[in-house]
């Protein structure tokens, strides 16, 4: 069981689209990550704002509080994106012991204004079966503008 | 010498939406005041006093800097540098 998007929003116009199955992916990563943040991507193809494969990332800082991504496999993805076409349509991460809205930390360091930032929150449900929140955010400048999670089938 | 720089998203406001740009010199640091003569204010996303920022990863080839110099890390003709902001939070 999970809630999707925003609970209350009126003024919400951007959209994140995202295959269900994405969806469950990480919210079964931050389950097995639990307590500590998980973190990962899901990249498209350049500019086209469709997420198609995802990429569990470690969290170099192996935190219930911060999430790194180790810096040789992040340049492993990178090289593996540019290859291909591809660049981060989401950036994900989980929340554990908090709700799933980006902390000062997360706007502070946000780097990819084309990048949906989707937060998981399992504070509610630890590591097991219990309820789980995903919203998503776009964070520009650090400015946090929320917006509509649309799943596809 | 020229090596190319390739430029992340979040700074290509500071290369006129270049995806790479061309710079000379046999050090990083070198290299980073080479491109900043052209891209004025590109380096102060990179660098903070006089070294690199922290969350800001710097490669040579496949190499992260970190390992191999920092900002003395030497560069060779045709070398590729690749600039990624670290993803982090909190």
């Amino acid at each position: 069981m999970y809630r999707l998007g925003p609970a209350i929003a009126p003024n919400v116009t951007a959209v994140l689209k995202i295959a269900r199955e994405h969806v469950e992916a990480m919210i079964a990563h931050a389950r097995e990550d639990h307590p500590d943040e998980a973190c990962g991507v899901i990249v498209g193809p350049e500019d086209s704002d469709v997420p198609t494969r995802l990429v569990r990332m470690i969290n170099a800082d192996r935190s219930p509080t911060f999430f790194r991504f180790d810096p040789e496999e992040q340049f492993a993805l990178y090289k593996a994106m540019s290859a291909a076409g591809e660049e981060i349509v989401v950036v994900y991460h989980s929340h554990t012991s908090t709700e799933a809205y980006p902390s000062r930390t997360d706007i502070a360091l946000a780097s990819e204004p084309q990048a949906h930032y989707v937060l998981v929150s399992t504070a509610e449900s630890g590591a097991s079966d219990g309820p789980v929140s995903v919203r998503s955010y776009r964070i520009v400048d650090g400015v946090v503008t929320e917006e509509e999670i649309d799943v596809t089938e | 010498m020229s090596v190319e720089v390739r430029i992340p998203t979040i700074l290509r406001t500071f290369t006129g939406g270049a995806k790479a740009v061309h710079g000379t010199g046999a050090t990083l640091q070198q290299v980073l005041d080479d491109i900043e003569a052209r891209n004025p204010g590109l380096k102060d996303r990179i660098v903070e006093s006089e070294t690199l920022r922290r969350f800001v990863n710097v490669y040579v080839n496949d190499e992260d800097v970190r390992f191999s110099g920092g900002l003395n890390a030497p560069i060779a003709d045709g070398d590729i540098v690749v600039v990624l902001p670290a993803v982090a939070g909190g």
